[in-house]
């Protein structure tokens, strides 16, 4: 990645860094949220940003995910960070199978599905599907996350735990980026007839991207129930999606960086100005008409390169063969 | 046999009122291709504003029942037709020529800032409307009961979609409206105004949405905030399940989708009503996704 | 020389408009094979039938001997066929180099977990993709034109760049629909080396060209389209001559 892509993390990971010293416990709480809302929309934008699918129901895999660590932490007793990984497979196998019959409908169609499914899986929920998920009232008495025997509880140990999760989230997703996987992602969202034909399985590459956001969802649904302890169908509602959306399109979409600073700005600033909490909705409302017509591509939407651009200069540098001889003229 | 038939009734009732509503979503979309989101809230206002003037100006004691009736209706259909054409302005007309996902952001935009608009001025609670002006009768025969308010509702519902359908087939403004819905280049190059064109569905629709507002507070004796969230959707469901931008469709699909929703609920399960919807829409795309009346459209490569 | 492309009775249908009806022609293992007629013939929607985007009604497409009737596109492309398209698709908003290498996607297998942990294989993978979109990039002349926009090049420069995309699958059969569309006469000449050199490689080359200099001079054989039917086939100075291809491109001579 670029130099001063590389720089701006850094300085926002020094400024992190000092912040549990900084703020009070309500302050660092909000913090927390803000890097559990930055993980969920990290994983929409794998969706949304990269493969230019529209996704309006991605709080349902976030449910998927908190309710198996629920469910697998209050009746077999399995600790929340040992269940995580199945979480987010639970989820991605969710996604996979609801996403299968779909996949292949026109954008604002598959919105309209998602937003469909979404509602569906928490209809379900409320209406305790399986027995399983308590209804309206939730499961409640979760027990803490636990790392090598200490307790995770306090809001310096999740600021830990959540911002860790965040930092590794995006080194990931960066990797990801550079890679073939990124780039296929890439040619699905500019064009996907072009894509077909240059020999990408456009089919294939929908699902596990929706696969791989929701499974990363997933995952951060658990740490989410293992901090709040009870989860109920109400957290997982639609606004909670339109809230991710809005995240990923403010940000930038496919803009990790975007993305990162979107969430700080819908999930803190409402905090910091109590006043305009309450109209919160009306501004979200407001900002996404406007930014449409004056800032369409987000606030900071930085793209990187999807290929190391050292291996390009090595290219060039190296020795032609004859199949690279320049055309004499 | 009675259970059938009474809930064959009610169907229909409620599917009058989302083929109301379906009717501007299908309308909007035929000539603009774009899914109005805020659709569901300016039916709500409809619901609202009816409220609101029944409230404040008498009309009952002044008119009698049927001018004071009709006077609503006209009030709301013309203020919510008045905000239709003032959304397009807003949150579409400006991003014709962008890329279909800023049209949706802005289209949901709206819609969160309509919704939310109502609440700051209305409050979150349910809100009750004032003593009907319709007198409290109902018909009951063979043991099914038929509130006169529900006969109403179907009436209105069928008058405005035939009077709807013989103003499109009809009239040159009709006819000016199908063209685009085909094809806007063509149809600008025949002469015909787009944005008028545009201009008049975004009465139309929402003349509609506001006129189901107003029918569902007459017949419910009250209105929510969110309601056109739930009926939003459920309208689309039906608009979808005709065959978008067809608007025999929106009609057909209305009153089936009204109908086939009230009998999931009587025999299979009241709880999963909503979700029952949603799985409509949903396997509808899945397996015809053009409607039962809609027509296929190839992409050319 | 064997035959390398077989279709055989390929028909189409759109609703009540048949696009291609009963067309059957070879094309000889690494000639040149022009595919011409008026507009509207059914040449393009025959190029999609043999690339998957649309699927025959009736008939068979044979590549290698196996069947392409029913293959999902990036399959085709997986069995050695690429294309082009009449209507330029770049992957506008990307660099040169990310739109070539979008065709060596099928030809690298990095997957998920190799991307993410950065394996040695997958690095060497990523490596020699770059150097061989580099190399495409070269062949076609757009060298240093790398890591500039697909948008912000000149027509005739990404009608080439679709072109190295192409090569960049490592096809066997190379499919150009209109290549020489838009270009001037300089270009053309360009274009008719980059078509001799292509077949060079050892790769076929199937085309549709309306600039018929171009086609007389490049093409081996021909093949003629019109209202959906083949109505003559064979060499250039064949097909100049035959009456029911000048009466097509012509009408009939007035008595």
């Amino acid at each position: 990645m670029s130099r001063k892509l590389l720089v701006g993390y850094l300085v926002a990971a020094a400024i992190l860094a000092v912040s549990p010293f900084m703020m009070d416990a309500y302050e660092l709480d909000v913090l927390n949220s803000v890097g559990l809302y930055a993980l969920l929309a990290l994983s929409l934008n794998l969706i949304l940003g990269d493969a230019g699918l529209f996704n309006m129901g991605h709080a349902a895999f976030y449910a998927v995910g908190a309710y198996t660590a629920a469910i697998l932490n209050t009746r077999f007793e399995i600790p929340i960070l040992w269940a995580l990984p199945i979480c987010g497979l639970a989820a991605a196998l969710f996604a996979a199978l609801v996403a299968r019959p779909v996949i292949h409908l026109r954008g604002d169609y598959l919105l309209i599905v998602t937003i469909g499914m979404g509602e569906i899986v928490r209809i379900a929920l409320v209406n305790d599907v399986f027995g399983l998920t308590g209804g309206a009232n939730g499961i409640f008495g979760i027990a803490r996350p636990e790392i090598f025997g200490h307790r995770v509880k306090t809001p310096v140990d999740f600021f830990v735990l959540i911002w860790g999760a965040v930092a590794v989230t995006v080194f990931l997703f960066h990797r990801l980026e550079q890679s073939r996987f990124g780039r296929a992602l890439n040619y699905l969202r500019e064009d996907p007839v072009a894509a077909e034909g240059s020999g990408v399985n456009t089919a294939r590459y929908k699902l596990v991207a929706f696969a791989l956001g929701a499974g990363w969802a997933g995952m951060a649904g658990a740490i989410y129930a293992g901090k709040m302890r009870t989860i109920s169908p109400e957290s997982f509602n639609f606004w909670e999606s339109v809230v991710l959306f809005l995240i990923v399109i403010l940000g930038g979409a496919g803009s990790i960086p975007g993305v990162l600073l979107g969430s700080f700005l819908v999930v803190a600033l409402p905090e910091m100005f109590r006043g305009f909490a309450t109209a919160r909705m009306l501004v979200f409302g407001l900002v996404m008409m406007v930014m449409m017509v004056v800032r369409r591509e987000g606030l900071l939407p930085i793209r990187t390169v999807r290929f190391r651009t050292k291996d390009v200069k090595r290219a060039e540098a190296a020795p032609k063969d004859v199949k690279g001889a320049e055309v004499a003229r | 046999m009675e259970q059938f038939l009474q809930q064959l009734t009610n169907g229909l009732a409620v599917g009058g009122i989302y083929a109301l509503i379906a009717l501007g979503y299908t309308m909007v979309y035929g000539v603009m291709k774009l899914i109005n989101f805020a659709h569901g809230d300016l039916f709500t206002y409809g619901g609202y504003l009816g409220m609101t003037i029944l409230g404040s100006l008498l009309l009952g004691d002044r008119l009698g029942a049927v001018g004071g009736v009709l006077v609503l209706a006209f009030l709301v259909m013309a203020a919510v037709a008045a905000m239709g054409v003032a959304l397009e302005r807003a949150a579409y007309r400006p991003l014709r020529d962008a890329p279909r996902l800023s049209a949706v952001v802005s289209a949901l935009g709206a819609s969160i800032f309509l919704q939310n608009a109502l609440m700051l001025v209305y409050g979150a609670r349910v809100q009750v409307y004032p003593e009907s002006i319709l007198p409290d009768a109902a018909i009951r025969f063979g043991g099914v009961y038929i509130p006169l308010i529900r006969i109403i509702v179907v009436a209105t519902s069928v008058v405005m979609m035939l009077a709807l359908y013989l103003f499109v087939q009809k009239t040159k403004i009709g006819t000016a409206i199908r063209a685009a819905a085909i094809d806007q280049g063509a149809a600008r190059l025949m002469g015909i105004d787009v944005n008028r064109v545009i201009t008049i569905v975004f009465v139309i629709g929402p003349a509609l949405g506001g006129a189901a507002g107003l029918l569902v507070g007459l017949n419910y004796g009250q209105v929510n905030f969110t309601m056109g969230w739930i009926y939003g959707m459920k309208a689309f469901t039906a608009a979808i399940l005709g065959g978008i931008g067809n608007i025999p469709g929106a009609m057909v699909g209305g009153l089936l989708l009204g109908v086939i929703e009230a009998l999931a609920a009587a025999y299979l399960s009241v709880s999963w009503k909503d979700a029952f919807a949603f799985c409509v829409l949903i396997l509808i795309l899945i397996v015809r996704p053009t409607g039962l009346l809609g027509e296929r459209v190839a992409e050319k490569v | 020389m064997s035959t390398i492309l077989e279709v055989r009775n390929a028909t189409k249908h759109f609703g009540g408009l048949t696009a291609v009806s009963d067309v059957s022609f070879d094309v000889p293992e690494g000639s040149i094979v022009g595919l011409i007629g008026p507009n509207g013939a059914g040449k393009t929607t025959t190029f999609n039938l043999i690339t998957g985007n649309y699927k025959a009604d009736l008939g068979t497409i044979r590549f290698q001997g196996k069947e392409l009737v029913g293959m999902r596109t990036h399959k085709i492309v997986q069995l050695g066929i690429a294309r082009t398209f009449q209507n330029i698709r770049l992957f506008q908003q990307l660099t040169a180099v990310e739109n070539v290498l979008a065709g060596r996607h099928c030809r690298t297998k990095g997957g998920l977990l190799g991307a993410m942990l950065r394996t040695p294989g997958a690095r060497r993978e990523e490596e020699a993709a770059v150097e061989r979109a580099i190399s495409e990039l070269a062949f076609v002349n757009l060298g240093d034109r790398s890591l500039e926009l697909a948008k912000n090049l000149a027509y005739g420069q990404q009608r080439r760049l679709e072109i190295a995309r192409a090569l960049a699958t490592d096809p066997k059969l190379v499919i150009l629909d209109e290549p020489a569309g838009g270009m001037n006469e300089q270009e053309t000449d360009d274009l008719v080396e980059l078509i001799w050199k292509i077949q060079e490689r050892g790769v076929t080359v199937l085309l549709i060209e309306h600039d018929m200099s171009l086609v007389m001079r490049v093409c081996e054989q021909i093949v003629v389209l019109e209202y959906g039917e083949r109505i003559a086939a064979g060499s250039p100075s064949e097909v100049q001559n035959d009456p029911k291809v000048i009466e097509a491109y012509l009408g009939t001579e007035e008595v």
